[in-house]
Parts: structure tokens; C-alpha cells; sequence
């Protein structure tokens, strides 16, 4: 193998550019805090940038899996955010009912109740995806809308403050010298990958995302899958609102997860998985998500005033979309390079009747016939 | 020439008859809204009759109060008509209010001199957008997305305090009533109006708007047609960010300052009112009198909920997902049979 | 009579895509007033010379001259606009507008900027008119089936240039296999308006993939091969037999020897009984029997059902009325998966829309059926499903042979053969093939016609479904006999059926 070939391998992976920008974002760092890469224990605990990032970017990786996973059956689901706000204001406000709020069995039922609220979220929309076949942009800004106005109803307008040590843990503590909230992550992601890659469920999710009718005429449930995806990816929301109230003690119907559904969906492009739907990377949407975290801290540590933040975010959605997108490689990188590097990103590929050699981003609907 | 053969048995049974031409019309949803707006209002009426519900002003209020609302709902009709989205309303609107409230009060611009620019800049926004859109075949979610951020940005960046104005045009603008003899609109109100008016005329008697329509029922054969597609596209946003921005001034006289946060979520607001209005989201069907009926409808589930008295703000927000869904249902329903 | 000088006339044309030739050296001429047949098998080079025609390409060599000028098209738009019009295959029109929309979109009377719409209905009414058709120009499109939809194509291009004096008027018409989707009465109201259009002068270029068609409408015909001329005919001086022998040179006698084979081969018991099996607006209610190891062909018109009857058997389509047994059991029919799980596969005619997900590779279009049988929590053992995989693409040649490969970059041939590896692999019961043979080279066209009788052979039920009749009597022990939405006749196949016999009882709608 040559070098020239490795690297191609290399490029072509579907991860090189997503960790090329989240690379180049940390060490964009290192000039202005020079221990950017260091990581110290303190009292037990393990303290660094590193850990930092991951801790902060946990809740956005968690809806940014389940998201993944929707927009890999060709859906998406804009009622994420309603639904982080929905969970932690029922938790929050169970607990506070509570005589005890320390009760580990009164923080346990909290949680349960919060991701119950989820699945009954998810199934809603699973059911107006699958079963009404609406659009789901459409279906899924129904809750999007009226969800916080639900989740105020719970807080009744207030913010619930909680003073709760079990249930703190799960955004705010520390187990093994780590935030606790990185093991639920991890956890989360690896049964999401495992379920996903080994089982067949991947699979049959890239099919129904990527030719429905040909999945129906095959006899894939295609139904049931999708509802299985609305009511996975309410349950990673619901996860990821427990963590944020945790972390902050705190359920506010009207600002908790508020615009996470589009730094999720953000996330989920950064990793290259197509919003058409069809083939969808994990991998690549925890890179994302943590691109975007990564990003934010970046603006902190090099002074730049924090308000400019979201200036950042739509540069590197206008650049991330622009290099994804075969047309503008072709236009910028003329069409060589648009060509080798092939369609990742957006662009389905258009059918050559001749033979792979022929099918170039050059001549993208040539049929010799 | 030859004589004309016919074979009139074979055509003719292909006519659609009146019964199924009725069903299928697509004034239908329109006509639905409307309906609903005025039972709404016959129920406000009944129920809240002693407490001044029946004075032509509340019902004049309706378009006082919401006129930024349907300025912006009527640059996202053009946008869902023609099969796209835009998140960036909210956004701009917001924005607009900070770079007017900044223009007028940091800088002392004279107001005349700013609305231009405002729009301007709205309008450019919009452009930017949809040559990005058209250009570098990118979902109009995604590009919109990153419109969302940005001008939210910019806001912050000239501003994180909100700035009041105390120009004495704006307030003089602001305060100007036309009079109907029953009752008064504001300055707003009759901009709205006529940028009601201006966006009917341009969708149904321009060239412009109907191909707005063509490329919101099928984009590829648009193109396959030779109609510039590419241009329109560009186009519906531009008009969309322009809306926007001067939704934003709207606004800024109906609250007379410019705050970082104003009009989050209003993008929401305004994709309901057009939804609801009977437009489908899928693009190439609907009307604009259907997105005033739609934000009719959502300012006076506000109004109600004032009258009402014990009923919490959340309440319009449950409310208005509550339609939205009855709504979508529906078109889902009548699409469904109409394709049998 | 001497020749008039033609109004389009190619020359050398050349055109290239990396590593194809896909055109070398073609001269095409059309005449003012004729209807012109392009003529070639999938592969030929019609599509590219059209497109390079109507400026959808750029061109690598050669010249075009229209009315004597040279031109050169650098989109559609101006090919429009020099007097080339287009129709495809595909309705290319905006269904949420009215018919009269339709026709005058992007050219529509104004005066100052203001659409008059009351003159352009009325001018859309006098052109629907003038050439024949009964169309109520204030409808929406949608509310026309296809075949109109076709015919307001056809208007809407050859009505260019009639208002605001804009273009020079239609010269040149191309209907790239306009006729596809249409049933015989559609086809005629088509021919009628070519005729009329014919008449007023007007050149048209004709693609259809029926030889019927072609020695009814056309004058004249150009016979491509492997992107080279074969030859330009006069359509009256050439037979079918002739033709077919210039499109597809020698390989028509591979086909030969299999209907004496076929004829040999025994049936068994009985697979399948369909009773009273119908849906509204697909096929009236018919009763069918399919026996072990037999090739049931279906015979008929496009749009007589055939397709409609394959869905129905399959469960893709929910029936009003009717049951089908499998072995004894009865089906539900509300989802395809009952009939899958009894042993019924289907291959849908529309590989791109219904068949392959693009994005996948061969391998996981392959065991999609498969695993789809076998539900999400048991995913095919690795080494199992690189053998199964390995197997079949050896045994179809699926090419290129790389199980990574992306199944949309594949062309037609071997994507129709891993659609078929894809139930072959779960040993079907019945395999119901629709239109199999459909857009796909020859040589792709014999091995699945023999694919065919060996699966036969080894005791696989075939429902078969292909347009041209030859094939169909080449294979099947039994052929159904299909028109206007009904299932008309069951015929065992002998030596005294005849693609003549067929057509009589298709024309005749009787069993005999």
C-alpha cells in the first residue's frame, strides 16, 4: 500500500472530517492556554479542558444519538428540546413533593415518571409518523410547540428548585475520579451502537431511511422500526433533561434544553449522516456533538466575548454544510477533487447504467442508453 | 387539412365531476379556518359578551396586535409554497428591532433613514440564505438554521442590555391611530394589510408568484420547463428575510425597543399560522388569506385566554399545538382521500 | 418527389464520458413533417443523443444545424427556444396547477406585469382544441390521469412561441418513450395528436420500446448500436424482423432453444389458489391457480393489470375482496409480510423506486429480505452471510463482484440480479417476477430468462410478467391472459399457442 493510497483510505473514511475540524478546534487552544491538554486530579476528582468538554457536551451527545437514529429512517424530530423540558420539570417537580427529596426510591420514581412522559412523547410522534404518515418535520413540531406550554404547566410558570443528593449524581456528581454523567453517556452510546450494529436493527434502519417502498415490499416492519426510533430518541431527550436539571438542581419549563433539537440535528450533520435519511454513523454524531461543545469552550478560553458564540455556531454550520456539499466542492475544488472524494455527505448518487468506473461527480446523471 | 376525428367517450368520462372537484378544491382548507376563526369568535362573544368582548375594537385589536406576526407569516407562506422552510424569522425579527433601536438611539439616525436600511439588511439576509439554498444544493432547514444563529448572534454582538427608544418619530409612528368609525387600527395594522394585499396580488397575478407555486408542486419539472428555478428560489427568501425585517420593525413600534431576546420562537408561531391556515408544509398549495385566518385564529386563542382571566400565558402554546395537530390531521385526511 | 431539405440535421456527433464512448460518429437528419423513430437496444446511445440534442449535454464533436444554421444548446432552455421541445417518459409538469397553468407557465399572457387569466384560458381552450383534445383547461392537473398529463406535456411544448410572439414556434418534437405508461387507447389519442401535429408540419423525434407502435406512427427510422449509426430506413422498406436484426445483431437465436425445454419440464401440486381476489380501480376479482415448479405467465397490454394482479397475490396492495391459500392457510393481505412468510417473493418492475436501497451495498440489498424474515434481534451470522452473499453474486455474475460496492452504481442488469439474489436467498415458494427483463442489455436478458427455467426446474413457482409476448410463450407453462383490468383467460401452453392466439383472445376478451 502506498502512502498515496493510505491516505486516500484515510480521507474517504467517514470520520476524517469531522475529527479533522474537532482536531484543528482543539488545538486552536493550545496557544491560549497552553495546559489546554492537561488533566489533573483534585481531590479525587479528575479536573481538566478535556473532561470539561465532555461533561458540558454530555446532554447534547445524548439527544444528538437518538436524533441520529430518526433522521437515519429519513425522519427528524424537532420535540427533543420540549421533551428535555417536559422530564426534568415532572422529576424536579415530583421531588419536590417529596418529605424527603434524598429518598433514593422518590428520585428513582422521579426519573421514571420523567422517561414514561418520553416514551408516551415518542410514541405520539412515532404514531403521527408511521401510522398517519405525516411529514415528520410536521408531526414532531406539534410537541415541539405545545410541549413547553406543557412543561410549564407542570412547574406551573415557576423554575423548581430541588435539594436532592441521589439525584444530583446524575449531572453534577463524580463516580471513579469522572463526572458520573460521561459513565451514563457511555452507556448510552454503547447500547446504542450495540443495538444498532449488533443486531440487524441498523440495518433495517438504513433501509426504511433509504427506500421505504422497497423496505414495505421486502416485509421490513418499517412501522414498527420507526416508532422504535421516536420513542429510542424521546427516551436519550428525556435522559439528557434529567442531566441538565440534575446538574443545576433546577427544572425551568420555559429554558431547559431550549434550541438542543437544532444543535443536535447540527451534530448529527457534523458527523456526516445525511438528512435524507439512509446511512447514519454514531461515531461520527458523538464527534459532532463534541465538535460543537468543543467550539463553545474554544470561544471561552480564547476572550473572544462569549456572545459571539452563536456567530461561531453559523459559521461552522455554513462551513461544515458547504465542504458536505459535492457542489460546492466541485464549484471551489474543481471537480477533481469534488470527485475523490466522493458524495458523503447530502448527495445521493445519481445512477450510472454503466459500470462504477464511469459513475463520476463530473457527470452526475449520465445514462448511456 | 384533415377533419378532425374525436373520440369523445374516451375523454370525456375523465372529467372529474363536481362532487370531486368540490373535495379536492384547495380553498377547502382556507374555507375551514375561516369557519373556525368565526366560531371561535361567536364562542368568545357568548361567553365573554358583559366583559367587552363584542366591541368592534377587540376585534380590531386582533390585527393590531399580531400585524409583525402576519408580516412575517406572509414571507414564510412564499417560503412553504414553494416547498422550503425558513427558521430564521424569529432571528431577523429580533435583530431587526436591535440594529433599529441601535440606528435611532446610539447612533441618532433619523427613523426614515433607518427603516431602509433595516429592510435592506433583512432582505440581503435573505438573499444570502437562498443563494446558499440554490447554490450549494443544502437543505433550506439546515442553511435557515445557521440564518437562526447568526442574527441571533449579531444581536448579542451590538447589544446585551435592551435598548428602549425614546425617538419621538418612533413614538408618534407608533402611536398614530387610523380611524374606522368603529373603531381604530394602528400604523402596523394597516401596513400588514397591505402587505396582505401586495403578496395576494404578487402570488396570484405575477409571473413571479406562480412560479412560486410550480416549484413548491414539483421542482424538478419546474426546471424541466425552463422556468427559472434557481432565481425563485433565491427570490422567496429574499422576500421572506424582507417580511422578517419589516415584521421586526413592526414590531419595534408595537413595543418601542430593541432587546436581544425579542421574537424567539416566532418562526414557530408563524409556521402554525400558515399551517393552520391551510397551507401545505409539503409546498405548492394554499394562499395567503389563509395565513391571515391562521394568525387570526392564534391571536384570538391570546385574546380568549386574556378574557378568560385564570387560564396561565402556557395555555396558548398548548392550544395552539392543539390546532396544529387537529389541522395537520385534517390535510392529511383530505390529501389522503384525494389521492384514491 | 424530391426530399425537402431536413429542418435538423447531426453530424459527426461525438460524445464522451470518462472511460465510455458513448457516441462515436453519428449523423442524424429529420425532415419538416415526419415522425422519426430512433431506434436501439438499452445501451445504444438514444438517451445521450437526445440529450446532446436538446442540450441536457455538451457535445465532443460534431455539428448541428437546425433550419440550416448551426447551432449549439447550451441548456434545455435554449434548445426550447431555437424550436426543440422535449417530452420524457416522466410527466415533467407542475400537478398542483391547472391544466391552462400548465400549458402557459413561464410564457403567460400579461399586460403590465399583471397575468391576464381570463385570455390565457381561453387561449389554452383554442389550443387544447385545435389539436383535438377534450380537456377542461381550468382543472388541476392532478386530477388527470397520466396519460393526459401526457398530452398536456405535449401541448404545452408544441404551444411554445404562440403567445407574446416569444420563440419561433415548435420544429423539432421529441417524445422520449412517451407511450410507456399508456394503454392502447391512450396510445391512440397520443398518435392522433402526433398525427395532427405531423400534419401541421411539425418534425417529431419518436423513442418507444414498442415495435407495434413504430410501424404504425413512423415514417422513417435511424437504427443505433453501441453508440454508432447502423442505419437510417425507410420504415415501410424494413420488417420487424429486419430491425430487430440491426438493433440486436446475433443474439437473438440465444433464446431459441428454451421454450422446447420448458415444454418438457412437469408441474406438481398445487402452491397457491387465488378466489375471487380483486381491488377497486386495480383488477376485477379473479380466481387463479399456481402449481409447484410452474411458470405462470402473464400476458397483456401495459395497464392491463398484470402488475396490479402481482401486487394483489403479494399483499402489497390491501384487496376488497377475495382470499389466497398458500398450502392450505389462508393469508392476511392488510401487509406483504404474510405472503413473504408463506414463501411469496416479489420483484417489483420499478427496481430504482420499489426494489434496491441505493445507498447500501450489494451485500446488505442482498440479505435484506432475509433479514427482514428473520426480525431485527437475529442478525445473520457474519461468516453465514459472506457465504451466502459470495454465492449468489458467483452465481448471477453479479458484476462488479464486490460485495461493498454500492448498489446504485450498478448498472441495470446486475441491479435486477441482486434484487433477484435478494429472494433467492430466502428459497421462495413463488417468485413473482414483474417485467424482469425490463431496461436491462441482452446478454442480462438471457441469463434470467434461463435463471428462470432452472429455478422451474428445481420445483420454484414462477409468476412471470413481461411485455413482449415472446417471452412470455418462451417460457411459461401456463399464461394467464390479461385486458382491460381483468383476467380474461388461462391458457396451457402447447405447441398451438401463438403470440397471434394471445393477441385474439386479448383483442377478443374471451376464452376460446
Amino acid at each position: 500500500m502506498s502512502t498515496n493510497s493510505r491516505w486516500r483510505a484515510l480521507t474517504h473514511h467517514h470520520l476524517f472530517w469531522p475529527v479533522a475540524v474537532l482536531v484543528f478546534l482543539l488545538l486552536v487552544n493550545v496557544p491560549f492556554t497552553p495546559d489546554f491538554f492537561s488533566v489533573k486530579m483534585t481531590g479525587g476528582h479528575l479536573y481538566g479542558s478535556l473532561v470539561s468538554i465532555v461533561l458540558f457536551g454530555s446532554p447534547l451527545i445524548l439527544v444528538a444519538v437518538g436524533m441520529t437514529v430518526v433522521i437515519a429512517t429519513g425522519g427528524i424530530d424537532l420535540s427533543v428540546g420540549a421533551v428535555v423540558a417536559i422530564t426534568g420539570a415532572l422529576a424536579c417537580s415530583y421531588i419536590s413533593h417529596q418529605a424527603d427529596q434524598n429518598a433514593l426510591s422518590g428520585v428513582l420514581l422521579a426519573m421514571g415518571l420523567g422517561l414514561l412522559a418520553a416514551v408516551v412523547c415518542g410514541l405520539w410522534n412515532g404514531f403521527l409518523v408511521a401510522r398517519m404518515g405525516i411529514q415528520p418535520i410536521i408531526a414532531t413540531l406539534i410537541i415541539m410547540v405545545a410541549g413547553r406550554g406543557v412543561a410549564q404547566l407542570i412547574t406551573n410558570g415557576q423554575i423548581i428548585t430541588i435539594n436532592s443528593d441521589p439525584y444530583k449524581l446524575i449531572g453534577g456528581g463524580y463516580w471513579l475520579t469522572l463526572p458520573f454523567s460521561i459513565f451514563v453517556v457511555a452507556v448510552v452510546v454503547a447500547v446504542t451502537v450495540a443495538l444498532t450494529r449488533r443486531t440487524a436493527l441498523g440495518l433495517l434502519i438504513e433501509a426504511v431511511g433509504g427506500n421505504a417502498e422497497a423496505s414495505r415490499l421486502v416485509g421490513i416492519r418499517s412501522r414498527r422500526i420507526k416508532i422504535m426510533v421516536y420513542v429510542f430518541c424521546a427516551l436519550c431527550a428525556a435522559v439528557a433533561g434529567l442531566m441538565i436539571s440534575s446538574n443545576t438542581s433546577a427544572a425551568d419549563g420555559n429554558n431547559a434544553g431550549l434550541w438542543i433539537e437544532l444543535d443536535a440535528i447540527l451534530a448529527v450533520v457534523i458527523g456526516g449522516t445525511s438528512l435524507l435519511g439512509g446511512r447514519f454513523s454514531i461515531g461520527g454524531t458523538v464527534v459532532g456533538a463534541l465538535v460543537i461543545q468543543t467550539l463553545t469552550t474554544t470561544i471561552y478560553t480564547i476572550g473572544v466575548p462569549t456572545q459571539t458564540n452563536l456567530v461561531f455556531k453559523a459559521a461552522v454550520v455554513i462551513v461544515v454544510c458547504l465542504l458536505q456539499s459535492p457542489k460546492f466542492r466541485a464549484k471551489v475544488f474543481g471537480a477533481k477533487f469534488g470527485a475523490r472524494f466522493g458524495a458523503k455527505g447530502g448527495a445521493k448518487p445519481a445512477v450510472a447504467e454503466t459500470d462504477t468506473a464511469a459513475s463520476t461527480d463530473a457527470a452526475p446523471k449520465m445514462e448511456v442508453s | 387539412m384533415s377533419a378532425t376525428t374525436q373520440s369523445p367517450t374516451a375523454v370525456g368520462s375523465r372529467t372529474p365531476s363536481k362532487a370531486q372537484r368540490l373535495l379536492g378544491d384547495r380553498r377547502l382548507p382556507v374555507a375551514a379556518t375561516a369557519l373556525l376563526f368565526l366560531v371561535m369568535y361567536g364562542v368568545g362573544l357568548g361567553r365573554y359578551q358583559y366583559y367587552g368582548f363584542d366591541e368592534p375594537q377587540v376585534f380590531l385589536n386582533l390585527f393590531i396586535d399580531n400585524s409583525y406576526l402576519l408580516v412575517a407569516a406572509v414571507g414564510v407562506t412564499f417560503v412553504i409554497l414553494s416547498g422550503g422552510i425558513d427558521l430564521s424569522v424569529g432571528s431577523v425579527i429580533g435583530f431587526t428591532t436591535m440594529l433599529t433601536a441601535w440606528l435611532v438611539e446610539r447612533e441618532g439616525l433619523p427613523l426614515l433613514v433607518v427603516i431602509p436600511i433595516v429592510l435592506a439588511v433583512g432582505a440581503f439576509g435573505g438573499f444570502l440564505m437562498g443563494y446558499v439554498i440554490h447554490n450549494f444544493e443544502i437543505q433550506p432547514f439546515i442553511v435557515t438554521l445557521a440564518g437562526l444563529f447568526l442574527f441571533r448572534g449579531l444581536c448579542l454582538v451590538i447589544s446585551k442590555e435592551s435598548i428602549s427608544i425614546s425617538d419621538s418619530a418612533v413614538s408618534s409612528m407608533a402611536e398614530a391611530q387610523v380611524s374606522l368609525g368603529m373603531g381604530f387600527l394602528s400604523v402596523g395594522a394597516v401596513v400588514s394589510l397591505v402587505v396582505l394585499a401586495v403578496a395576494f396580488y404578487v402570488l396570484h397575478y405575477t409571473r413571479f408568484g406562480r412560479r412560486v407555486y410550480a416549484i413548491g408542486g414539483n421542482e424538478q419539472s419546474a426546471l424541466l420547463m425552463g422556468l427559472p428555478q434557481g432565481g425563485t428560489k433565491i427570490a422567496v427568501y429574499t422576500v421572506s428575510g424582507f417580511c422578517s425585517a419589516l415584521a421586526g420593525l413592526l414590531f419595534t413600534l408595537y413595543i418601542q425597543s430593541g432587546d436581544p431576546l425579542h421574537a424567539t420562537g416566532m418562526e414557530l408561531d408563524a409556521i402554525a399560522a400558515v399551517v393552520i391556515g391551510g397551507t401545505l408544509l409539503t409546498g405548492g398549495s394554499g394562499y395567503v388569506v389563509g395565513t391571515l385566518f391562521g394568525v387570526l385564529v392564534l391571536g384570538l386563542i391570546k385574546s380568549i385566554i386574556q378574557f378568560e382571566g385564570t387560564l396561565s400565558s402556557w395555555w396558548t402554546k398548548i392550544a395552539t399545538g392543539v390546532l396544529l395537530c387537529a389541522f395537520i390531521l385534517v390535510q392529511r385526511v383530505m390529501t389522503a382521500r384525494k389521492k384514491t | 418527389m424530391a426530399e425537402p431539405r431536413p429542418v435538423l440535421q447531426m453530424t459527426g456527433i461525438v460524445k464522451e464520458f470518462p472511460g465510455v464512448r458513448a457516441l462515436s460518429d453519428v449523423d442524424f437528419r429529420l425532415f419538416p413533417g415526419e415522425i422519426h423513430a430512433l431506434m436501439g437496444e438499452n445501451g445504444a446511445g438514444k438517451s445521450t443523443l437526445i440529450k446532446v440534442l436538446t442540450g441536457v449535454y455538451s457535445l465532443d464533436g460534431g455539428t448541428i444545424t437546425l433550419d440550416g444554421r448551426s447551432v449549439l444548446f447550451g441548456s434545455p432552455l435554449q434548445a426550447q427556444q431555437a424550436g426543440i421541445s422535449t417530452v420524457y417518459q416522466e410527466v415533467n409538469l407542475c400537478p398542483n396547477l391547472s391544466v391552462a397553468e400548465n400549458i402557459f407557465i413561464g410564457r403567460e399572457p400579461t399586460r403590465m406585469g399583471r397575468i391576464q387569466w381570463k385570455r390565457m384560458r381561453k387561449e389554452a381552450a383554442e389550443l387544447v382544441d385545435r389539436l383535438g383534445l377534450d380537456i377542461d383547461v381550468t382543472a388541476p392537473l392532478s386530477s388527470y390521469p397520466l396519460a393526459v398529463q401526457q398530452l398536456v406535456a405535449i401541448v404545452r411544448s408544441v404551444g411554445t412561441g404562440d403567445s407574446d410572439g416569444q420563440g419561433s414556434g415548435t420544429k423539432v418534437l421529441v417524445l422520449d418513450e412517451p407511450t410507456s405508461s399508456l394503454d392502447r387507447d391512450e396510445v391512440q389519442e397520443l398518435f392522433r395528436l402526433m398525427r395532427r401535429l405531423k400534419d401541421e408540419g411539425v418534425a417529431i423525434l419518436f423513442v418507444s420500446h414498442f415495435l407495434d407502435q413504430i410501424y404504425e406512427i413512423c415514417d422513417r427510422m435511424t437504427v443505433l448500436r453501441n453508440g454508432t449509426l447502423v442505419g437510417e430506413h425507410m420504415v415501410a422498406d424494413l420488417d420487424q424482423v429486419g430491425l430487430i436484426q440491426l438493433m440486436i445483431g446475433k443474439a437473438l437465436d440465444q433464446l431459441e432453444e428454451l421454450h422446447d425445454q420448458q415444454l418438457h419440464s412437469d408441474v406438481g401440486e398445487t402452491l397457491l389458489t387465488a378466489e375471487g381476489l380483486g381491488r377497486t380501480g386495480g383488477i376485477a376479482p379473479f380466481d387463479l391457480e399456481i402449481k409447484k415448479g410452474e411458470v405462470l405467465g402473464l400476458a397483456g397490454l401495459l395497464g392491463s393489470g398484470r402488475t396490479e394482479l402481482a401486487r394483489l397475490l403479494f399483499g402489497a396492495d390491501q384487496p376488497d375482496s377475495g382470499k389466497v391459500t398458500i398450502g392450505g392457510k389462508q393469508l392476511s393481505m392488510s401487509a406483504p409480510n404474510a405472503a413473504i412468510g408463506a414463501g411469496v417473493a416479489f420483484c417489483s418492475e420499478n427496481r430504482k423506486a420499489e426494489g434496491l436501497v441505493p445507498d447500501l451495498t450489494v451485500r446488505e440489498n442482498i440479505i435484506l429480505a432475509l433479514q427482514a424474515a428473520r426480525g431485527w434481534t437475529r442478525p445473520i451470522p457474519v461468516a453465514q452471510r459472506d457465504e451466502l452473499v459470495a454465492k449468489y453474486i458467483k452465481a448471477l455474475d453479479i458484476r462488479p463482484a464486490n460485495p461493498e460496492a454500492r448498489v446504485g452504481q450498478l448498472s441495470g442488469g446486475n441491479q435486477q440480479k441482486v434484487l433477484l439474489a435478494r429472494w433467492l436467498i430466502t428459497q421462495p415458494k413463488l417468485l413473482i417476477l414483474d417485467e424482469p427483463t425490463r431496461g436491462i442489455d441482452v446478454g442480462a436478458k438471457a441469463e434470467i430468462q434461463k435463471l428462470v427455467v432452472s429455478l422451474s426446474e428445481e420445483g420454484m413457482s414462477v409468476l412471470y410478467i413481461a411485455a413482449e409476448l415472446e417471452e412470455v410463450l418462451r417460457l411459461s407453462h401456463t399464461i394467464g391472459v390479461l385486458r382491460d383490468r381483468r383476467l380474461v383467460a388461462q391458457l396451457a401452453n402447447g405447441p398451438e399457442i401463438t403470440s397471434s392466439r394471445i393477441m385474439e383472445t386479448i383483442a377478443s376478451g374471451e376464452h376460446q
